[in-house]
């Protein structure tokens, strides 16, 4: 631990500055002292001490400096989309603050991170490493069906080194025939159970894509083990999220995808979801234009247009319909995967289940659906979230796939407002905390990774701190009534709107909406009081009356 | 009736707009007002009643082998796609719609047949709703600083004018006169918004005959006395909302815009929006943009951006805003014109207006609004909304974009009106349906002619009657959002598409629960609790008091015995 903190001495080489003078949108100017710490950033006031501004290092994306005469200006670009500006007196002060800066916020070394260094400063009601184990959802599975087991195959991760040590197949297959279904699908990833659909037992797996190569190699295990989970006389989709010639491309790399000859009980769909890179460019260019000075609308529609992100958002959630609707619908049972079958395929089968299965939509559900479907099943988060949308840097694995999932979440919450117990702020928050965090759950890339760094042991849970009352009470939909139906959203770009909340936070003033929302829980919290309080003088009339009979003589 | 060839068709498909798959099968009836579909399936009667004035086009398309499809478009954005199966029928149901849907003479119009059950002495009362010489005294006037001038009696001096006008208290009837004989359509500058705090004024007039050097010195007069008709300010603003190119083009026909130099004290601006014949096509393209069956994102987001609509709705808001900014913070009077000063001129005093005073944030106060810079000032309802048949390039959505830029703000202000977007949708289709009297005809004086207000219905008494229906939820009139001037951005990205009312009918596009829906029912729910909450306190308080009471008379029994034992 010394010698870390050692490493980020070398690293400042100013700690402090007097009279900088901070800039934020929409806020009023501050001055004070600016201090850089080994994970923060801070800015606190000399006249007051509440003006203060904490800033992970973590969350920085880019930092710009320019001159004027010797005053310097700091542009500091964050992963949560805001931009903030320092003014430092000095050219020295301000080239060692911002050269600091960068170094501080680049570290690559995982131990590094932040929440290794972070204590919890509130009391720890629930363990969120424990809240989610692989075992009690199986538990859950188990009560409806005995098709299914729990397998150890994977439990030192030789087997697939993206998936979680318990995963759940089919009960006829002996972990034998696992291994060798896993030599045939892209990264060991072979098909697993990603959920039971209780009303007709129709489930939906994921996989990565079959190693068939440009010779149509096949795998009679692979075959099947997915065939197994066919009712008699029925056929399965297979929803392949890249396009037809996507997939064809895939062959000369080794990939992929299942012939109908070989799986003639399945129907293939492939349906377009971008890969990673492109929803990358497709995210600088979103926030891009939403931060475009111009003030002309058809500069805006058309770097909006440009953008392509809502035609991702569109593309995706008509893909997460597509396979809900085979199963609930047609009753079927699907398979889904891209190439690897980390990005895209995670963001259908999660959002499939959100239409789906009202338990997805309650707060722990939710948390739930993010441990089990990206944690557990492996979306490179570190990978993917290094870098958000004002890098400069070449993006090597970047991408807003998480985000684009939690964007989906937002429409389908949106056309839906009382189904979900957890509000627009709650998908905010995880947004935050999948590129910044003091809480180790979205640190590393695989269950793997985080059986390695001993994330339990060493850092604090996200969902620890969320699932307290203060916090809960806070990312709470008041409007919020259990509906037991399958909901299904509209996709026409009529319906579809950009996500404000993300992409204009810092761009203009919530005030007024958060007043709506303020006045929408007082409507709500004010019934209740009154609810309660005439329950009350009802109780106490009845029993002043049973007190008194001589009163109701006649 | 004579008009309907065929009163009667059976089995009749009307096509779902978004699948054409799903269809309904039943029977088509034409009636004097209305074509009704009632569909005959499975023993549900489903109804589709469609008003003859709300029909904007009649187009029957080439024949297929499951029969001739007949599309109807409708000017509340209602689409109807049906095939009748016998080409002559369709021919038939083409022609009688044709006609009935495009009535020749205003006495032909729905309002003057509709007859709700309702006796003539409230039909009259229906019309002493809304009384704008009640706004006007709102506002403090008259006062010693305006007037009310009689000098438009009997319409004589500007015939689009209403007859009761606000001048300042310094213009005498001949400046009144000579400045009106050198405005378009005698339409001299006259007071729309008093702003009683301090005292800046928003006046409206036509656009000035100056054509490339001509002068009027009681147009000028005019102008000085607005100015002295506020106190507080040495200068006001003249804002031509045309483009600059638009109003120097009028100039070669005698028309244009106030020199600087011959009026003392003006600051001139112009703003921008365009006319109604680019207001018309862009609507248009922008609906056909709404009408794409299954569109990608792009060729949704390429369409709107095309159309140029949302950047014609900004620039009417970003007129309003600098109107409002002039009066609430600088204190200036402003005088606004266009060509005629009955589109954009009424677009912008009324936008501004929401933006500067809560009173028309409020459902009644909106329709005050209406009336005085619409209905009042001679807005062209029925060119503006083909009420009857006329010439195609008179009609444009003029009013459509108030109502936007009205959502718009609602959008960004969600606790500031009383109203509810239920409620602009609502004028909306009543602006077109010609089922209420109000804006019938183009200005008052044919409104009169047509004794309107004595064969007619008034819309806003039955707005206000349902009013529980319109009310936002949100709103709070002691809420600081409610508040003075609305502080609105016109950001591109502020801006949203509309697909409440342009996809009004497209019911799967809409969000699938309704938020101000469920507020409703649950303020429903605390007003009955509130007063359980009142009749229990006081049952309480009358079980007390008796209890005391039977406590004071047992002591006193009891003290009697006790002094009896004694």
């Amino acid at each position: 631990m010394l010698l870390y903190i050692m490493e980020f001495a070398e690293l400042i080489k100013t700690p402090r500055v007097d009279g900088v003078v901070l800039h934020r949108p929409f806020m009023p100017t501050v001055e004070g002292t600016l201090c850089l710490t080994g994970h923060h950033l801070i800015l606190s006031s000399r006249q007051d001490n509440t003006e203060e501004l904490w800033l992970l290092h973590s969350n920085i994306d880019s930092i710009e400096k320019r001159f004027v005469g010797s005053l310097g200006h700091i542009t500091v670009k964050c992963k949560d989309l805001r931009v903030i500006q320092l003014e430092i007196t000095g050219m020295e002060e301000c080239l060692n603050i911002a050269s600091s800066i960068e170094a501080l916020s680049t570290l690559d070394l995982v131990s590094l991170m932040y929440p290794f260094f972070y204590r919890p400063m509130f009391e720890v009601i629930e363990d969120g490493w424990n809240s989610f184990l692989p075992q009690n959802a199986f538990k859950d599975l188990e009560s409806m069906t005995d098709e299914w087991r729990l397998s150890e195959v994977n439990k030192d991760f030789s087997l697939c080194p993206s998936y979680p040590p318990l995963v759940a197949v089919p009960k006829d297959f002996d972990d034998e025939t696992l291994k060798k279904v896993a030599t045939f699908r892209h990264g060991g990833r072979f098909p697993v159970l990603s959920y039971y659909h209780k009303k007709n037992g129709m489930v939906m797996m994921r996989a990565g894509q079959p190693l068939t190569g440009t010779n149509g190699r096949r795998c009679k295990e692979d075959e099947k083990l997915i065939n197994a989970t066919l009712r008699p006389g029925k056929r399965g989709y297979i929803i392949d999220t890249r396009a037809i010639n996507v997939a064809q491309q895939a062959k000369a790399r080794g990939g992929g995808f299942e012939l109908e000859a070989n799986y003639p009980q399945w129907r293939r769909i492939h349906k377009a979801i971008e890969r990673y890179n492109v929803l990358q460019e497709s995210l600088i260019k979103l926030v891009e234009a939403c931060n475009d000075q111009s003030h002309s609308m058809d500069r805006w529609l058309s770097k909006l247009e440009a953008s392509n992100w809502q035609t991702n958002v569109k593309e995706i959630l008509t893909t997460a319909c597509l396979a809900a609707q085979c199963i609930d619908r047609e009753g079927a049972s699907v398979l889904v995967h891209g190439t690897e079958g980390t990005d895209s395929t995670l963001q259908v089968t999660s959002l499939a289940q959100i239409i789906l299965d009202p338990g997805c939509r309650t707060v722990k559900g939710f948390q739930s659906l993010v441990e089990r479907e990206w944690l557990q099943a492996g979306h490179p988060f570190q990978q993917r979230c290094a870098q958000s949308a004002f890098s400069n840097s070449k993006p090597r694995h970047e991408a807003p796939v998480f985000l684009l999932f939690l964007d989906c979440v937002w429409q389908i919450l949106r056309q839906f407002p009382c189904s979900f117990e957890f509000n627009e702020s709650f998908l905010v928050l995880l947004f935050e905390h999948a590129y910044a965090s003091q809480f180790g759950t979205f640190l590393g890339n695989s269950a793997a990774e985080r059986a390695r760094l001993c994330l339990p042991e060493k850092t604090v849970s996200l969902w620890s701190w969320v699932n307290r009352p203060q916090e809960l009470e806070r990312l709470t939909n008041p409007l919020y009534e259990p509906n037991s139906l399958v909901i299904w959203p509209s996709v026409a770009p009529q319906s579809l709107l950009l996500w404000e909340g993300v992409f204009l936070r810092w761009n203009r003033s919530s005030k007024c909406l958060d007043e709506a929302y303020e006045e929408m829980v007082h409507i709500i919290e004010y019934n209740k009081e009154l609810q309660t309080k005439v329950n009350s003088l009802r109780r106490q009339l009845a029993q002043l009356e049973t007190e008194d009979p001589l009163l109701h003589t006649p | 009736m004579e008009h309907i060839r065929l009163p009667k068709v059976e089995n009749v498909k009307l096509l779902d707009r978004i699948s054409h798959r799903r269809r309904r099968v039943g029977t088509l009836y034409l009636t004097a007002t209305h074509t009704i579909f009632v569909e005959s399936e499975a023993g549900v009667r489903n109804e589709t009643w469609v008003l003859h004035s709300l029909v904007c086009s009649v187009d029957k398309l080439a024949a297929t082998p499951s029969g001739c499809p007949l599309l109807i478009h409708c000017k509340n954005f209602q689409v109807l796609h049906f095939i009748i199966s016998k080409e002559q029928e369709c021919h038939d149901i083409h022609l009688s719609l044709q006609r009935l849907s495009q009535p020749e003479s205003y006495d032909e119009l729905y309002c003057f047949s509709y007859k709700p059950n309702v006796d003539e002495k409230e039909r009259r009362q229906e019309w002493d709703f809304l009384d704008l010489k009640a706004d006007y005294s709102r506002m403090g006037l008259p006062s010693s600083l305006w007037k009310l001038s009689p000098v438009n009696q009997h319409y004589k001096v500007s015939d689009t004018y209403p007859a009761d006008l606000f001048v300042p208290e310094s213009a005498t009837p001949p400046v009144i006169v000579g400045s009106s004989k050198f405005r378009s359509r005698g339409r001299f500058p006259a007071l729309s918004y008093y702003c009683k705090d301090n005292h800046a004024a928003i006046c409206r007039s036509s656009q000035p005959l100056s054509g490339f050097s001509a002068r009027c010195l009681e147009d000028e007069q005019m102008l000085e006395a607005i100015l002295r008709s506020n106190p507080c300010s040495d200068f006001m603003y003249v804002v031509d909302t045309r483009p600059k190119l638009n109003a120097i083009a009028n100039r070669a026909a005698g028309k244009g815009y106030e020199n600087e130099d011959n009026y003392s004290n003006i600051k001139f601006q112009f703003v921008g929006i365009e006319n109604i014949h680019v207001m018309r096509n862009s609507q248009q393209k922008m609906l056909e943009v709404c009408e794409l069956r299954s569109p990608s994102m792009s060729d949704f987001l390429e369409g709107l951006e095309s159309s140029g609509w949302l950047k014609h709705i900004k620039a009417v808001l970003d007129a309003g805003i600098f109107i409002a900014k002039a009066v609430a913070e600088e204190g200036v009077s402003v005088l606004i014109h266009c060509s005629d000063g009955w589109d954009r001129t009424s677009q912008v005093c009324s936008v501004a207006c929401v933006l500067l005073d809560p009173y028309y944030r409020t459902l009644r106060g909106f329709m005050v609004l209406i009336e005085k810079d619409w209905v009042s000032f001679g807005h062209k309802f029925s060119h503006r909304c083909k009420h009857v048949v006329g010439d195609p390039k008179e009609v444009s959505p003029i009013i459509d974009q108030l109502l936007e830029c009205v959502w718009q703000l609602m959008e960004q202000f969600p606790c500031a009106f009383e109203f509810n977007e239920r409620f602009l949708i609502t004028i909306h289709n009543h602006f077109y349906s010609c089922q209420f009297g109000n804006f019938i005809g183009n200005n008052q004086r044919e409104r009169i002619e047509l004794r309107v207000h004595e064969r007619t219905h008034s819309l806003w008494s039955y707005l206000w009657a349902n009013r529980t229906d319109y009310t936002n939820p949100l709103y709070r009139p002691n809420h600081s959002q409610t508040q003075g001037l609305l502080r609105a951005s016109t950001s591109p990205y502020s801006f949203k598409f509309w697909k409440g009312l342009y996809n009004r009918f497209d019911h799967g596009m809409h969000p699938r629960q309704s938020v101000e829906d469920y507020l409703r029912a649950i303020q429903e729910e605390t007003q009955q609790l509130e007063e359980q909450l009142s009749s229990h306190t006081q049952a309480i308080g009358v079980t007390e008091i008796a209890e005391n009471l039977m406590l004071a008379i047992i002591k006193q029994c009891f003290g009697a015995c006790y002094v009896a034992a004694e």
